[in-house]
């Protein structure tokens, strides 16, 4: 067994939470558009974009996935097999109850929504029943996150900085805390459908 | 899972808070509660939230300073311009018909939606027959909506969201700069009654026939959320508008009965 085999063998995960910015929205769809009808766990996604307002990655990722697309919506119970982005314009967080939150509270790493916010609060709803990743980026934000989820027992994974389009936040996210795994994006494909099987 | 020693003090410091100074945040939305605590725990120095709620309960200037973390000043002018677009369209040719007019902006913050409104109100000639409540828990932002000055370089911001919310003027025509500062004109404010009054545990004091609640109820859980729609829907009057974020909507409240969609991009809606 490989080291990603044996690190997700016998985990029990029941989200994840993934991250990115800069050339980010090829990242997710390359890990993305490979997951079967049947994965059942919930996906939530936040990528950084350059204008705040409403986004068309629902439309994007929904006409290539197997899987429903929506945007995360204020007070709406996570649902399994899911993917959800988060808004422009808000920070998205996770409550206790596995709802989600929004709040337009000021910029965090000049981002809102920010990946260390939706993180963080991911990371204390679920514990070490959720796998954080990190993926390709400008600045670094989701470094502090992504050391929350691994501090609270989560599973954390960083793309390989050496694949990234810019490596500035998996490798601010490695140097921070180093990450359970760092992987190519087929390797977290392939990881996700693992997490699924158990 | 058994809830951790920092949401066991959260929760204790609301209520601390609630028995003391009346303030109620124990119907908030936890998650974005506990970063805002947090955060003022390195502003505080304290060590634990144990120990910033020690100190609040014992010192009402603790206190005042802890709620300008607790609430959220964060607004800006003519934010989602298609929203005021919307009322343009949809609400001020309904409002024309009033002889006057009673406007409630809900959690009005540092007054920035209020100076927006009063624009909007003005250009569709209905100002100085309207008469708008800005409420707030937080006397330091009602102070601030009171002044009505804001930085210079936000006004340049604002601008281009005015251009695009309909206005039919320059956003400058409304203010006047000095130094670094813009100062909205008297007019706008002159009908404006800025004051306290807290969605979690106040009641309706006025009929309106608009209520703007813009990125407010996002803070609450929706117990509170319900409470809040209620009290608007008691405030306004028959066939009276509802504005939320553009975030916000109520499809998870026991109050979605009670109002109909006249705009679900924009989030407006109307009193059944």
């Amino acid at each position: 067994m490989n080291e990603r085999g044996s690190i997700a063998a016998g985990r029990q995960i029941d989200a994840v939470v993934i991250g990115g910015s800069a050339g980010g929205l090829d990242a997710m769809l390359r890990i993305l558009s490979g997951l079967p009808g049947t994965f059942r766990l919930p996906l939530i996604a936040l990528l950084h974009l350059p204008n705040n307002g409403d986004s068309k990655l629902v439309d994007v990722f929904g006409a290539r996935l197997a899987i429903p697309v929506e945007e995360a919506a204020d007070k709406a119970r996570i649902a399994p097999g899911r993917l959800y982005f988060a808004p422009g314009g808000y920070h998205l967080l996770v409550e206790q109850d596995f709802s989600f939150a929004l709040s337009c509270e000021a910029p965090v790493h000049y981002s809102r929504p920010s990946i260390d916010v939706l993180m963080e609060s991911a990371a204390d709803a679920w514990g070490p029943r959720l796998a954080g990743i990190l993926l390709t980026g400008a600045n670094d934000d989701g470094a502090e996150g992504l050391a929350r989820i691994g501090e609270r027992g989560g599973l954390t994974v960083a793309q390989d900085p050496d694949e990234a389009a810019i490596p500035t936040m998996p490798r601010a996210a490695i140097k921070r805390r180093a990450p359970d795994l760092v992987l190519p994006l087929d390797s977290i494909r392939d990881l996700l459908l693992e997490l699924n099987r158990h | 899972m058994k809830p951790d020693a920092t949401d066991i003090e959260l929760k204790l410091l609301a209520e601390a808070i609630f028995l003391r100074y009346g303030h109620d945040f124990r119907d908030y939305s936890l998650a974005s509660q506990k970063r805002r605590v947090l955060h003022a725990l390195s502003q505080f120095d304290c060590p634990t939230i144990s120990a910033l709620q020690s100190r609040v309960l014992h010192d009402p200037e603790a206190f005042h300073q802890l709620l300008q973390f607790l609430t959220i000043p964060v607004s800006e002018m003519f934010r989602d311009p298609s929203y005021f677009l919307a009322l343009r369209r949809e609400a001020a040719p309904l409002l024309q018909t009033y002889p006057s007019i009673k406007v409630w902006v809900a959690g009005c913050s540092t007054g920035e939606e209020v100076y927006s409104l009063a624009i909007l109100l003005h250009e569709e000639g209905l100002l100085e027959r309207t008469l708008i409540y800005a409420t707030d828990i937080n006397p330091a932002s009602l102070d601030k909506a009171r002044r009505g000055i804001f930085p210079l370089s936000a006004m340049e911001r604002y601008a281009a969201s005015y251009e695009k919310s309909g206005g039919k003027r320059q956003l400058s025509d409304y203010y006047t700069s000095a130094y670094e500062s813009a100062l909205m004109d008297r007019f706008l404010s002159a009908n404006v009654t800025f004051a306290d009054h807290s969605l979690a545990t106040d009641t309706v004091f006025s009929e309106t026939h608009l209520v703007s609640c813009r990125n407010v109820l996002i803070y609450f859980n929706r117990k509170l959320q319900d409470r809040a729609l209620k009290l608007f829907h008691d405030s306004l009057c028959n066939r009276g508008f509802l504005g939320l974020g553009s975030k916000e909507s109520m499809d998870f409240s026991a109050c979605s009965d009670s109002f109909e969609t006249v705009d679900r991009r924009e989030r407006l809606y109307r009193k059944r």
